[in-house]
């Protein structure tokens, strides 16, 4: 009763909120419609692709589809012994079909890599039923193990179970350098084999010192630019600007050419005596190329939001800090300094997700020892087309980035965080 | 106890950013310990620089500046122990009014039952108590301002400069915040210099003001001197409001002359003229001339209103007298009904010492 009688009406009787609500609907439509071009460009270029990506990296569909009959007869099979022969009856059957729509090379493929040695019998079977020599009057289990001893294995039979489900986190666990192992327990590639793994340390330990390096240098810039008086600050924040607008591939080279073991660098230090002709150091094709040519390249997005905030930052409180007895270094580290924090918090977090993911850079100037995980994921898109496991890699990489953004958040607070 | 006239001594100092413009020029200055010393002029003319250059963020392009006796050109800012209280405050945005106040001590590792003494102390002096955990930005203007005067002051300096504090305060606030700073200054006997554009800051609050134009000192002395006696043209028209004519001495005598303007002649106060023929700029307070006086005066005129501005306590009345159609009259608001009607003619006298006769503009 007393929130109708508290209700509070407009002149002409109509509910308030009902009155204001279809006051701003009109705004709020235009409002919508004003962003829904972006929004639908965020929808097909950002949003879907990501679905698709993520989709496509657990989609194990593919042998669900082949085999459809084997794997309902195998729903009651407890996967200890050999199967029934109604399971060998259906997989004969859903097999005649791939052979009919010359899909059993896929099958054979596909079981391979559960399981090795599939290639082999599923090639021994697909003779056979090509040359009708498997009666259906008879018992199909005996005849399709007197093919190969290998389909008297119940392992092989245990493998094709484990294709069942549609989906699989087999490219996850690759991409860790893991798989899944007869027992279905998640288990480590042997020793020689993990290179993912190196891989992934690699990346995070480049960005990582990529992002000191640009720190460690792009702060005096950004200072300097932000106090040095205009004529000059523009003239700096020019050459700190050039990069950006040169291409990211002349610039790469350029490093390239300043490098190499006969480059610029090398002849310079040759020249100084600081080393002997015949044993130049190898600056490019490993780690130092890397670290140099990514720091120069992602400098200007340290400086850039560093140069922001300390523009704003009034020079008259490092003056307050001085004439209130703190020595130019107390001054700096106690009042200058923790200002800056927002802007160091950003321009860490831009240039480390952007080292994490670099990939021209790396490709050009890596080497073996440079090489990142993104350089992992191209060659996976191009050589050997193992889409899928480029897109596990892809949104691992991704999921990497939104802890460090979800830690960032909690440890400094993202709304310290300060662009420009 | 006496105290030391020159505590701070400015000794022929010039300054120059650019080796081609002075902007202070052979400045000589000295100010007594616990005074509380004005520099007041327009922007540009030099009085920031000087601060700047006392309290070490600028040195001196020649000449020296001496603390108590001492040379202090090369001793850099944060070893001078001179407070200071910024235009725009500049409290440390990060840290809480406790972390500002306590900053000049802890730097001088100072105990931290001590500091909690000295904080809560300073905080008390600008009535701020129980604010220590606030961040600056959660305080007012005005308390702002109180901090940083506290900030200033907790280290007990010898001396402590102000660049224009009040300037970004409302009216009311500047007006309340002057007798604020007066009181503390009274209170404490700490010497003060203080910077400001704005004379009725310098006026209520200064025992000393130093009139800068143009690099230069124009007149040093106590607010009353500077209101009612003038040096120059520049002083006489930057310091409250004032009626000029200008003209050419005819006759000069000790303590009067006479001075011709476009169409008539008036009798003035020879201050910067000496001799027959000397241009001149004769400068009357407006509250120093009257409407139909009662006593005898020796200038008497006759002026056309030209505007009527109703301000409450007094009028303001704006003639056409000699010549000079912005003549201000200042008419307080008392019983004697005037005719003040726009186009009326009315009497004006004023005495002659009343009328000072200055360098011309």
């Amino acid at each position: 009763m007393s929130s109708e009688t508290k209700q509070i009406l407009t002149t002409d009787g109509i509910p308030l909120e009902i009155s204001l609500k279809k006051a701003e609907r009109k705004n709020k439509i235009k409002a919508f419609l004003l962003v829904a071009p972006l929004l639908l460009f965020l929808i097909i270029t950002y949003i879907f692709p990501i679905g698709e990506m993520f989709t496509r990296s657990i989609d194990d569909k593919m042998i669900t589809n082949m085999l459809p009959k084997t794997f309902k007869s195998m729903e009651t099979w407890d996967g200890k012994e050999l199967p029934s022969e109604e399971v060998f009856a259906s997989f004969l059957s859903d097999f005649k079909v791939l052979v009919d729509k010359k899909e059993h090379g896929k099958l054979a493929q596909r079981l391979n890599k559960e399981k090795n040695g599939f290639n082999t019998i599923t090639k021994k079977l697909f003779r056979q039923v090509k040359r009708n020599k498997i009666d259906e009057t008879r018992s199909i289990k005996e005849q399709i193990m007197k093919v190969h001893k290998r389909w008297r294995n119940v392992e092989y039979w245990q493998a094709i179970k484990r294709t069942a489900p549609p989906y699989t986190s087999a490219k996850y666990l690759k991409a860790m350098d893991m798989y899944l192992n007869e027992d279905n327990k998640i288990t480590q590639v042997s020793e020689d084999r993990r290179i993912h793994r190196i891989l992934w340390l690699r990346t995070v330990e480049v960005a990582f010192f990529v992002t000191v390096f640009c720190f460690l240098m792009g702060y005096p810039i950004a200072h300097l630019l932000a106090t040095l008086p205009m004529k000059y600050s523009n003239l700096l924040m020019i050459c700190v600007l050039l990069p950006f607008w040169t291409s990211l591939l002349v610039r790469t080279a350029s490093w390239m050419i300043l490098l190499q073991q006969q480059g610029v660098v090398n002849d310079f230090f040759v020249l100084i005596g600081l080393v002997s002709d015949d044993n130049r150091p190898e600056m490019m094709y490993n780690k130092v190329g890397t670290y140099v040519a990514m720091t120069q390249i992602l400098l200007p997005f340290m400086v850039l939001p560093l140069y922001s905030v300390m523009k704003t930052i009034s020079p008259s409180l490092m003056r307050a800090g001085k004439s209130l007895g703190g020595t130019p270094f107390v001054a700096f580290w106690k009042v200058y300094f923790p200002l800056t924090i927002p802007g160091i918090g950003a321009g860490c977090l831009l240039v480390f997700i952007l080292a994490i993911g670099y990939y021209i850079t790396p490709a050009l100037v890596g080497g073996a020892s440079g090489t990142l995980i993104s350089n992992q994921i191209a060659y996976h898109m191009k050589t050997t087309l193992d889409w899928s496991f480029a897109s596990a890699m892809g949104l691992m990489l991704l999921g990497g980035v939104l802890v460090i953004y979800w830690l960032y958040n909690k440890l400094v607070g993202v709304d310290n965080i300060k662009l420009g | 106890m006496s105290k030391n006239t020159e505590f701070v001594k400015f000794d022929k100092v010039d300054k120059s950013y650019d080796g081609k413009v002075l902007v202070v020029k052979d400045l000589n200055l000295n100010i007594s310990e616990g005074e509380f010393i004005t520099m007041l002029g327009p922007s540009g003319s030099g009085k920031t620089t000087c601060l700047m250059m006392l309290a070490g963020f600028e040195t001196p392009t020649n000449g020296e500046i001496y603390l108590d006796s001492n040379p202090i050109s090369n001793i850099p800012p944060h070893k001078r122990g001179i407070g200071m209280v910024f235009q725009n405050y500049a409290l440390f945005p990060h840290m809480t009014v406790y972390e500002n106040l306590a900053f000049p001590l802890r730097v001088r590792k100072v105990k931290k039952d001590e500091i909690d003494k000295k904080v809560d102390k300073a905080l008390s002096m600008v009535s701020l108590s129980g604010f220590e955990s606030r961040m600056p930005a959660q305080l007012s203007g005005g308390q702002q301002q109180r901090v940083a005067v506290a900030r200033a002051l907790v280290f007990d300096p010898a001396v402590v400069l102000m660049d224009e504090p009040l300037g970004a305060l409302d009216k009311n606030l500047r007006e309340s915040m002057q007798y604020e700073i007066k009181h503390i200054h009274e209170n404490i006997g700490v010497t003060v210099v203080y910077v400001t554009h704005d004379q009725g800051e310098a006026l209520t609050m200064s025992n000393r003001i130093a009139v800068f134009n143009d690099g230069k000192v124009q007149q040093l002395s106590s607010p009353d001197k500077l209101y009612e006696e003038p040096v120059n043209s520049f002083v006489a028209e930057f310091i409250g409001e004032n009626n000029t004519f200008g003209g050419e001495v005819t006759d000069i005598s000790k303590d009067i002359c006479k001075v011709k303007l476009q169409n008539g002649e008036i009798l003035a106060n020879p201050i910067s003229v000496n001799s027959k023929g000397d241009k001149t700029t004769v400068s009357i307070r407006p509250e120093r001339a009257l409407i139909n006086p009662k006593d005898k005066m020796d200038n008497n005129q006759t002026g056309k209103i030209e505007e009527v501005i109703y301000h409450g306590d007094h009028t303001r009345v704006r003639l056409d007298l000699l010549g000079n159609k912005e003549f201000i009259l200042k008419v307080p608001n008392s019983s004697n009904e005037l005719d003040l009607k726009l186009g009326n003619e009315i009497k004006v006298g004023w005495n002659s010492q009343d009328a000072r006769a200055l360098d011309p503009k």
